[in-house]
Order: structure tokens, then C-alpha cells, then sequence
């Protein structure tokens, strides 16, 4: 026999999408949040975010090797992307041995102790930055003022968030209308990232862009991030409606905080989220819902991570409970019984 | 707005290079090996020992149970031996050898290219045993014996018939040759299966890229308007998996067929162009089905073809002349890129179901190396019959044949949407596929106790 | 600091209020069980194997304490000690089992030889899901062999107890017998049914046909050089009728078998495998073995001191005897295919005198077939191998007659 064939099973073509191609897209969608971004609070920012990544990557790739002992994993560029995202999560002040601990936490205990990607059950980005929130909290909640030109006000007094703004003044029996003249920006303001916040919030177009693209390369598909900025615009807009005097705007709601960050990539994160579409918008609603409630009434200005952490715990029992519609299962019933006839 | 099916599906490249090359008839091979299982069920006996002298188009083997079909010979000569013989997997199973002598056929064929149009005179009870004396089975690769399918079990009525002019499957073009080069015939034999099955809604589905195709039928329809009953042609979207017999029924009927049931159970007869053509040849050329075109395609095959090839013949000799096997050959794939099988064995006969050979290069043919699930749910979305095949190929490797079974692992039509769609490359087919077998088995022992 | 004071207190009292609700709750729905059964258990290897046919070891101690009659049961994995431990707790008979160890009948070796040859070549390359069950539904193999080894570890998955390892030269599964607790796992995963429980046979020894191709004998030689080719030479030459041809295949039944191992030299292919016996006499004669290439390791002098694992095998006599020997059947196999003069190559002084030696230098060994009594390091020196080695050639009943 001169030739010696492959012989497999069917399939014998394949799409050309691999893991390494999905995370090389995520990180093209991020790239303009992270343009903006350096734009606005300076070259802290780069330095924040390569040195999450750094960190990332290299602790993915120690336990790897030495822990795990399996082949090398960093080159399907997940911890990249999680670099990446743990920096967004960050201000761009925080000290630097604190984002390296935020890195390990992300994929030491976040990821690589549930054996890896595909099998950690929180997104290792948000694990990482909400121990740093709870652990440090003045270091995670001091942030520079955005500067229109990026003219780098980094060691300037910190600046409050419009979420944590809102929160201080309406507590406090103040108006909607305070809150609008002691931020001092306007919705376009926000939306083009004139404040201050994580290094990833501040760029609404930007992130918003990014989505596009996923959803144009079918990375992400729709479900979950308008499962999430629909609830939160829908359940914003109620108690707008009935009270603009003490509530903020829908539209406030979603340009700030890390509302389109975590509609768009958090939430997104295939190994944290559900298998089915119906699933997803499940996980959404879920999402927008506890988001809104910490925004309001929890402790916290901002309860983007904590709800997406809540909600993927809740995702083996929504995959469990929500299955895709088998084809021809729901004349079963009927066809049983005229079976049984 | 092109009919499809609501669920699922992919878009793989179609590859259909060699849907341009008219149909050739492929030179008779020195020696055929014909199988005598060529089709499902119980596989053919005998009829024949070695030393016979056989004719064209006589009978070789009688079908060996209820599910099963005759065989006939597809050459002239002598029987050099009836032993097993390694089929394309390398799995043996009994055939008939034949040194090829000659073209001598049967006497009862008539070889006369007259069109007959005949189709709504002849009694359907003697259209179906003509079918089951010419061993005619489902030729889009299923190889269902056709009279089984054209006799409704007790209690089930057709009021439809759908053709299968799909060809979703990349590469391959010879049911596209048969509807553009022997349009007429085909659709006469449309017309039988209609008369044998008594019912009046006829359509042939047929996947946009063939335009062409869509184009002959409708004129031929309206050419022969006075014989045949009402034909209809639907144009389907193309996408995979639309050959899939629910698919199919779906996209064109919009009904849906029920988990574990068949097409029957909401009325409909599902069958392929290649095959309506053999049930022409069968009723008004008494010729029983011993030939059928072959697609010989591939990105390195030099000459990509479209053969009518003589049952038996070895692949090999199809691809030779093609222009041989080319140097980086690395998978010879019997079938489509999507459902067919890697052949071990490339001299290999055309049996009734190889609608054709893909050759692959090694760098095309390997697949790249397993990595992590990471939860896309990709497979999900894209499976037709709406299942997890992720679970599935979990719960296969893991031997919980209960809850495959009550996934609905039975309901797989295997047609490989979910491993190719999947960015971790887990083959996930080929443990659903195992699953599927071993759920099948003990539900067969459940319902035997 | 009232506060405090009262959380305190509250959570206390919580918890004396539980825990008396708990007592409560226990005592009511408590579970009358016979004690034995947890006696039983602890003495049960508790492997949760399932070899017994229970689930996992309390299934199996409780049918043991449930049945009065206990013969049918009987745990391979703890084997005679375990079940006798087991019959004089519960006052039973234990059942008495002959030890039975894992055999893979498949020697066909599709390493690459210099030439690039194979005993068993592959034609193909399997490309699906690492899998024996995926692949046999779907094809016959990569080889020419659609009976042998698809050598995808199915049977290494499976083992509980590590006794089983892939050799990745060869494409062959290996049994570390000392470890094998014929539990039957590998047995039943194997979808080309190759893996055969035989009895473990004295002193380790075993002779069977390693091979299951059932084809003409043309075609299985043209597929494979150890393959049983069904000629029925051994049948011809056995002379206590142990041996069967079953279509073009012949299997030695272990009961009958004296190990008088006339077959394993009879056999043109090399398809019969002795495993347990010591190295035969060198022959002189050119190595021939179709094997020899997968091991860079010599074979000439199995027992050399060079090698401690070998020594330390080699000097425990009876028991641990064959380990060496069965990990590394290419050693073994081509002590098979040289050593011709069988027979001639035992005097019997040389064997009464090497018996003494035997049971002077470690007396319990011969009597004990407990592998717990490993010998001092000091009785594994080299001066005592040639002795020992002799020890091996005990006269089966065939010489003496």
C-alpha cells in the first residue's frame, strides 16, 4: 500500500472558527475601549493593562505546567482576554502590586483551580476584580478625573463616579437635577467617556462599537446583551417614570458604570454563561434586574460584577432547566396518544 | 423568502467543482466485487456459486428478509468466488467476484434510449414489485430498500410525495447531473412513485445553488405536461442539513415530524432524484439498478468528474481515472465531506449508496488537535434536531446511557453540523454516534424482554 | 456591646434548640442495620469495583451478610484471604477461588522496525476520538487485522487499579499482574473482546494463544507475523488434549494445560506466549524474533545483576517472579523464539539440587503464595541467581514421563 490514508468518522470539513480566533476577536472588540481610555486618564493605563495581562498569562502558564501538568493552554489567548478585562475592572490609579494580585486571583482561583477554560463556573475577570473591591476597597474606589484632552490629572484629587455621585446625593434627600450639576457633563459627555471611573467604563461609543463587531463576527450572539440593557432600561425607566425627582434616567443607567462593559464581554463569556439562546436571555434579565436593585438600594454604586457573578452561579441550573426545542418532540404527546388509539 | 428549515444548520463551503463536468460512462473494470449488502437490513443471499457464467442485469442474489434487496449482476462474465471480502472500512462481508467478459445483457432490457411517459395507467401494486425485483434502494446514500418505503405500514396513509433534489452535501454533484441530463426520465419516474403511492401533492425540493437544475425541471414539468400529474418545484435556501429527510419535509411541507417517527407519520414519502430514476429505468426498461452516476471530486483530483459506473467497480479505478490519486492524498472519503465515510480501503467497490469519492490532502483531511470544551454552545445552536450535542458526547464518553437516551441521542441524524462547528475541535459526532448505537441497542433489548 | 452580647446569645440558643431537634430527628428515623455489614466492609478491599457484580463493596457486604449460602460470591480483588477473613466473621464458608489474572491475546506489535516493517503494519491512520469503542464501530483498524489491538487504551481507562498501561511503541496494552485484580473492567471494554481472565496459574505460569484472528491462515499471516494462522500444529503436539481449533483459531484451555510448553515451541508463528517461566537455555542461534526491534533492551541475559529490577524479580522466588518477566513480554517473546532445545536443557539433578537451594535460602516462599513476604534486599544479590534460576526449571509432569 504506497498511500497510507486517514480513515475517521464523519465530519471530514470543519469551520475555520478555534478557540485561539474567538479570543483574537474579543480583543480586537476591546481595542477602542482601550484607545479611548488611554485617551482620557493617560499612559497609567497601558501600563495597568499590560501588566494584567502579563500577569495573567504567565500565572495561567506556571499552573499549567507545573500544577495542572497539561500542554500549554495560554496560547488560545483566553488569559489575554482576561487580562484585558480584569484591567477595565480596575482604576487606573490602583497600585501596581495590586493588580498583580488581581491577576492571580482571576486565573489562579478564578480559573485554573476549576481546571481551566471551559470549566470555571465565575468569569475569572470579575472574581478577580470584586476581591480586589472587597479586600481594598479605598484603592478600587478612588479614581482619577477624566481629563477631556488625557493631560494625565492622575495624581489630582480622586474623582467620584457618576454612579457613586448619584448614589451620595440622592441618599443624601438630593435631586436628579443635583446629581446633573455636580457631575457637570451631559448624556453626550458620558457616552463619549468625560468621567471618571474603571478603565474600561469610561468609553461608552468605544464599547459599544466593540459589541458591534463581536455580534458581526458572530462571536456573541444578541440574546444576552439585550436581555441585559433591556431589563435595566426597562426596570430604570419604571421608577423614572414614576419619579424623575429621585431616580436617575434609563439612559444614565446604561452609559455609566460597567453596564455595556458587562452587557457586552462579561456577560458574553461563553464558559459562564448558558448553553441555550432562551437560556441566555434568562441570564440577561437576571443580569439587568440585580444590577438595578445594588444600584438603588444596595450597598454599593455599582452591582454590575456582583450580579454577573450571581447569575453564573446560577447557570448550571439554568442549562439544566432550559433546553434548546428538540425538533419533533412536541408533537410527541399527541402522537403517543393517537399511537396508543 | 426561499423555504428552509427553522432549526439549526451551517453554511459550509460547497465546493461543487465538478457539478460543470457532464456525466461520462466510466470503462468496465477487469474483475467487480459485488457486495451483497448493499443496502439496510438483512443483507442479499446467493443465488449464484462460483464458476456461473452471469449476463448483465441477472439476478445474483434474492433479498434475505423483509428489509432487504435483490442484487443483480452488473457485468457479463464468470463468478470467480462468493467469500467475504474487506469492504471500505476494512469490515469483511460476502460478495460476488466477477471477471468481466464481455457486455452481454440480459435479454429482457430494453437498452433503447425511447422516453416512456407512461405513469398514471400502470396498477401501483406492479409498479412497487417491479421496484423490489430491480433491488431498488434509497440512492442518496441511506439505502433504504424502496418497496419497504413505498408500502405504509397498516394505518398510515401518504398524501405527500417529496423529492429529494437537495445535494446539501459539499462537493458532490451527481444527483445535480442526473436532474440536468436525464430530466425527463427522472420526472417520469416521479410520476410512478406518485401512481404507486396514490397521492397528488408532488414536490421536488432543490437547493438554490442549483439554478440550472431548478431551470430543466420546470421547463421538462411543463414540456410534459399532459403526461405527468402536477409536479411543483420548490427552491430551498441553501443550507446544511436540508437533504435530511425531517429537514426536508419541514422546509417543504412545514409539517413536523415527530421524535422516533418516520417522514409516514405526518403523511409524507421522502425520496431521492437518483433514486426516481432507477424506478423508471426499473418499470418501463425492466433494467434492475446495477449502475448509477458517481461524483469523483476533490481539491487535488485533476480531472473532477461525474462517472456512470457499474455497481462493484473499485473506487480506485474511478479515481485513476480521474487522473489518479494525487501525491498528498491523505483521505479518500466514500460519500460526502459531511456524512460519508473515510474509506481504509480504496479498492473498495461502488456499492448503491456511494453517491461519490471525496479525495482529500493529508493537510485537508487532518483533524487539528482536541482542546478544551470551553461552553460556546455553538453545537447547540447549530444542531437541527435541537439537541446539546455537547451533553451527548459527554454522556457517551462517560457510558450514562440513560440520560442519553433521555437527551434524545436517538434523534441524531449524524450529520456532523456540531463537530464542524465546533472551535475546540472535539469530535463530538463521533461519540454522540456511540451513544446513539448503544442507546439503540438497549432500547432493542427493552422492547425484546 | 449589647449588641454583641445579644448575637451571641441568640446563636446559642439556636444552636441548643437544632441540636436537641436533631437528636430528636435522628433517633426517630434512625436506620436499623446489621453491624456485620460494616465489619464486613472494612474488611472488603474497597475498590468499589463492582467486580463482584455489587455496586462498590457495601452492596457486596451486604449480600454477604443477607445470604446464608455464600459460595457464589466472591471478591476477585481481595481473592482466598480476603474471603476467608470475610467467612470467619460471618461464621460462612467462604468460597475458594482459583486466582485469575488479565491476559491480552493480541502480541501483535505495530512498532516500526528498521526497515520499516511491522510485525502488525498499519495500513491506516485513525483519526477520530481516542477511543477503541468509537473506532471498532466504524472500522475494522488500522491494520490489516480487523480481529487484533486497536490500541486506543479503552482497557487502560477502565482499570481501577493502574494494573494496565499502554506500551506506546508497540500499540499494545501491557497487565502488571501483580497489580491485575481480575476485576473483569478491561475485559468487558474491550470491544474486540481480547482481554481474556485466565487462571493465574502456579507460580505465575501461563502458556496461551495470544491472538484472536479468526481468518483463513494466509490472510491473518499477510496482516500480522504473529498472528495464529489455525495450521493445528499444537493441537497435534499437546498431549493432554488442551488444545481446540475454532475457526482458524486455537485456544489452550487453562485447566488442561500442564505448562509442558511443547505448543509455544511447536507454533511457526510465535502465536502461543509462555509467560512466568525463567529464561531457557541460550541458544546460540541468531536472533530471529519478529519482536526484538521494539525494545532497545537486550534480551540476552534477562537475569543479569545489571539489573536490579530484574534481579529483584528473578530473587523472589515464585511470587513476584514474573513480574519483570510479564512487563516486558519483548524480553520474554524472544526467549520463546530462540530457545529451541527445550527439553534437553533440564537435568534433572540440576533440579533436585536447585530445589534444596530454594528452600534453604527463604523457606516460607515455597509454600506461601502470599505476596506480602517480599525477601530482604540482601537475598536479592547476584550470587544467588543462578541457583535460583535453576529453581525454575522444576520438571512439569511431561519430563517426568
Amino acid at each position: 500500500m504506497e498511500h497510507k490514508l486517514t480513515i475517521s468518522p464523519s465530519p471530514h470539513v470543519f469551520t475555520g472558527r478555534s478557540t485561539r480566533g474567538i479570543m483574537g476577536d474579543v480583543l480586537i472588540a476591546l481595542a477602542p475601549a482601550l484607545v479611548v481610555s488611554a485617551w482620557v486618564f493617560g499612559a497609567q493605563v497601558l501600563a495597568v493593562t499590560v501588566l494584567s495581562v502579563a500577569c495573567c498569562v504567565v500565572f495561567e502558564w506556571l499552573i499549567q505546567k507545573f500544577l495542572i501538568k497539561g500542554p500549554a493552554t495560554v496560547g488560545n489567548l483566553s488569559a489575554v482576554v482576561t487580562g484585558v478585562l480584569l484591567a477595565f475592572n480596575l482604576p487606573s490609579s490602583i497600585p501596581l502590586w495590586l493588580v498583580i494580585l488581581g491577576a492571580f486571583i482571576a486565573v489562579g482561583v478564578g480559573k485554573m483551580t476549576f481546571g481551566g477554560l471551559g470549566k470555571n463556573p465565575f468569569n475569572p475577570a470579575l472574581v478577580g476584580r470584586v476581591f480586589l473591591l472587597i479586600a481594598y476597597p479605598v484603592q478600587m474606589t478612588s479614581f482619577p478625573t477624566a481629563t477631556a484632552a488625557g493631560a494625565g490629572m492622575l495624581d489630582a484629587a480622586t474623582g467620584a463616579t457618576p454612579l457613586s455621585l448619584a448614589k451620595g446625593i440622592l441618599k443624601g434627600g438630593g435631586s436628579v437635577a443635583d446629581v446633573m450639576t455636580q457631575m457637570g457633563i451631559s448624556d453626550l459627555g458620558l457616552a463619549i467617556g468625560q468621567h471618571s471611573g474603571s478603565l474600561g467604563e469610561v468609553a461608552a461609543i468605544a464599547l459599544i462599537l466593540g459589541g458591534l463587531y463581536l455580534l458581526a463576527r458572530r462571536v456573541i450572539t444578541w440574546h444576552i446583551p439585550v436581555a441585559v440593557l433591556g431589563t435595566m432600561a426597562v426596570f430604570s425607566a419604571i421608577l423614572w417614570g414614576a419619579n424623575p425627582e429621585s431616580y436617575m434616567s434609563p439612559l444614565f443607567h446604561l452609559l455609566t458604570g460597567g453596564a455595556l462593559l458587562g452587557a457586552f464581554f462579561m456577560a458574553t463569556d461563553y464558559s459562564t454563561s448558558p448553553m441555550t439562546r432562551k437560556g441566555g436571555i434568562i441570564f440577561g434579565v437576571g443580569i439587568g434586574l440585580i444590577t438595578i436593585i445594588i444600584r438603588l438600594w444596595g450597598a454599593y454604586p455599582e452591582g454590575m460584577s456582583f450580579a454577573i457573578l450571581i447569575m453564573n452561579a446560577v447557570v448550571p441550573l439554568i442549562d439544566k432547566y432550559v433546553k434548546p426545542q428538540r425538533f419533533g418532540v412536541a408533537n410527541r404527546a399527541s402522537s403517543a396518544a393517537s399511537a396508543k388509539k | 423568502m426561499l423555504k428552509s428549515f427553522p432549526k439549526g444548520g451551517i453554511h459550509p463551503p460547497d465546493n461543487k467543482i465538478s457539478a460543470g463536468a457532464a456525466t461520462s460512462v466510466l470503462p468496465l473494470p477487469a474483475t467487480v466485487t459485488v457486495p451483497l449488502s448493499q443496502h439496510i437490513g438483512a443483507p442479499a443471499v446467493a443465488e449464484v456459486v462460483k464458476g456461473d457464467n452471469v449476463l448483465v442485469g441477472q439476478l445474483i442474489a434474492k433479498p434475505g428478509g423483509f428489509v432487504s434487496a435483490a442484487i443483480h449482476s452488473p457485468v457479463s462474465g464468470t463468478v470467480l468466488a462468493v467469500e467475504p471480502v474487506a469492504g471500505a472500512s476494512g469490515v469483511k462481508g460476502m460478495a460476488v467476484t466477477i471477471r468481466v467478459d464481455g457486455d452481454e445483457w440480459e435479454t429482457s432490457i430494453d437498452r433503447s434510449t425511447t422516453l416512456v411517459t407512461d405513469c398514471g395507467q400502470m396498477d401501483p401494486s406492479a409498479i412497487i414489485a417491479k421496484i423490489a425485483a430491480a433491488g431498488i434502494v434509497g440512492m442518496g446514500g441511506a439505502t433504504f430498500p424502496t418497496q419497504v418505503k413505498l408500502s405504509p405500514p397498516p394505518g398510515k396513509k401518504a398524501d405527500t410525495l417529496i423529492i429529494n433534489g437537495v445535494e446539501c452535501e459539499p462537493y458532490l454533484t451527481s444527483d445535480h447531473r442526473v436532474m440536468l441530463e436525464r430530466t425527463a426520465e427522472t420526472l417520469v419516474g416521479v410520476g410512478l412513485l406518485a401512481r404507486a403511492l396514490g397521492v397528488s401533492n408532488i414536490y421536488i425540493g432543490v437547493e438554490n445553488n442549483k439554478p440550472d437544475a431548478i431551470e430543466a425541471l420546470r421547463r421538462t414539468v411543463g414540456d410534459l405536461v399532459r403526461f405527468l400529474p402536477p409536479i411543483e418545484i420548490v427552491p430551498l435556501k441553501v443550507q446544511y442539513p436540508q437533504g435530511g429527510e425531517k429537514q426536508l419535509v419541514k422546509a417543504v411541507t412545514g409539517r413536523e415530524v415527530p421524535s422516533g417517527a418516520l417522514p409516514i407519520e405526518v403523511g409524507c414519502v421522502v425520496q431521492n432524484v437518483g433514486t426516481a430514476l432507477a424506478i423508471y429505468e426499473a418499470v418501463h426498461k425492466n433494467k434492475p439498478l446495477i449502475e448509477r452516476v458517481v461524483t469523483v471530486t476533490g481539491k487535488g483530483i485533476a480531472r473532477p468528474s461525474n462517472f456512470l459506473v457499474r455497481m462493484g467497480t473499485p473506487v480506485s479505478a474511478l479515481i485513476e481515472a480521474a487522473g489518479g490519486l494525487p501525491q498528498d492524498a491523505g483521505k479518500v472519503i466514500g460519500g460526502g465531506p459531511m456524512m460519508g465515510r473515510a474509506m481504509s480501503n480504496i479498492d473498495a467497490p461502488v456499492t448503491k449508496g456511494t453517491s461519490g469519492i471525496v479525495v482529500m490532502s493529508g493537510r485537508e483531511a487532518a483533524r487539528r488537535t482536541e482542546t478544551d470544551c470551553i461552553k460556546c454552545g455553538g453545537c447547540v445552536t447549530v444542531c437541527p434536531m435541537g439537541l446539546e450535542p455537547y451533553l451527548l458526547a459527554r454522556l457517551a464518553q462517560k457510558q450514562r446511557w440513560d440520560e442519553s437516551e433521555a437527551g434524545g441521542v436517538t434523534d441524531c441524524i449524524e450529520c456532523g453540523s456540531c463537530s464542524y462547528t465546533c472551535p475546540a475541535r472535539v469530535p463530538l459526532l463521533d461519540w454522540i454516534r456511540l451513544g446513539k448505537a448503544e442507546v439503540g441497542r438497549i432500547i432493542r433489548a427493552r422492547l425484546n424482554c | 456591646m449589647s449588641v454583641l452580647l445579644y448575637t451571641v446569645l441568640t446563636l446559642c440558643a439556636l444552636g441548643i434548640v437544632l441540636a436537641v431537634v436533631l437528636y430528636f430527628v435522628a433517633q426517630k428515623f434512625r436506620v436499623e442495620e446489621d453491624p456485620r455489614i460494616d465489619d464486613a466492609e472494612a474488611i472488603l478491599p474497597g475498590a468499589n469495583c463492582g467486580a463482584c457484580g455489587y455496586p462498590g463493596c457495601r452492596g457486596m457486604a451486604e449480600a454477604l451478610v443477607k445470604n446464608d449460602d455464600i459460595s457464589a460470591l466472591y471478591c476477585p480483588v481481595g481473592g482466598a484471604t480476603t474471603m476467608k477473613a470475610v467467612g470467619e466473621l460471618l461464621g460462612k464458608t467462604a468460597p475458594e477461588r482459583e486466582p485469575e489474572v488479565a491476559v491480552v491475546r493480541c502480541a501483535g506489535s505495530c512498532a516500526l522496525r528498521g526497515d520499516g516493517t511491522a510485525v502488525r503494519a498499519r495500513l491506516n491512520r485513525f483519526d477520530g476520538a481516542r477511543s477503541c469503542a468509537v473506532e471498532a464501530a466504524t472500522y475494522a483498524g488500522e491494520t490489516g487485522c480487523s480481529f487484533g489491538c486497536l490500541g486506543n487504551g479503552d482497557c487502560v481507562a477502565v482499570c481501577a487499579f493502574d494494573a494496565i498501561r499502554m506500551n506506546p511503541a508497540t500499540g499494545l496494552p501491557e497487565v502488571d499482574q501483580d497489580k491485575c485484580t481480575a476485576c473483569g473492567k478491561c475485559v468487558v471494554a474491550c470491544p474486540k473482546r481480547i482481554i481474556e481472565l485466565r487462571r493465574k496459574g502456579p507460580k505465575s505460569r501461563r502458556v496461551f494463544v495470544s491472538c484472536v484472528n479468526k481468518d483463513k491462515g494466509g490472510v491473518a499471516r499477510k496482516a500480522c507475523e504473529v498472528a495464529c494462522i489455525g495450521c493445528g500444529k499444537c493441537v497435534k503436539v499437546c498431549a493432554f488434549e488442551a488444545i481446540t481449533m475454532d475457526s482458524n483459531l486455537a485456544y489452550i484451555d487453562p485447566v488442561k494445560c500442564k505448562l509442558c510448553r511443547k505448543c509455544v515451541t511447536e507454533c511457526p508463528t510465535g502465536a502461543i506466549i509462555e509467560t512466568g517461566f525463567p529464561p531457557r537455555k541460550e541458544a546460540p542461534a541468531a536472533p530471529v524474533s519478529p519482536a526484538a526491534s521494539a525494545s532497545p533492551a537486550s534480551p540476552a541475559s534477562p537475569a543479569s545483576p545489571s539489573n536490579p529490577a530484574t534481579v529483584q524479580a528473578e530473587a523472589t522466588p515464585l511470587v513476584k517472579a514474573t513480574s519483570a518477566a510479564e512487563t516486558k513480554p519483548v524480553a520474554e517473546k524472544t526467549s520463546v523464539a530462540e530457545a529451541k532445545p527445550l527439553t534437553e536443557a533440564m537435568p534433572a539433578t540440576e533440579t533436585a539440587s536447585a530445589a534444596e537451594i530454594t528452600s534453604a535460602a527463604e523457606p516460607s516462599a515455597s509454600t506461601s503464595t502470599s505476596v506480602a513476604e517480599t525477601p530482604t534486599p540482601t537475598s536479592a544479590t547476584a550470587p544467588t541467581i543462578p541457583t535460583i534460576e535453576a529453581t525454575f526449571e522444576t520438571p512439569t509432569p511431561t519430563e517426568k514421563e
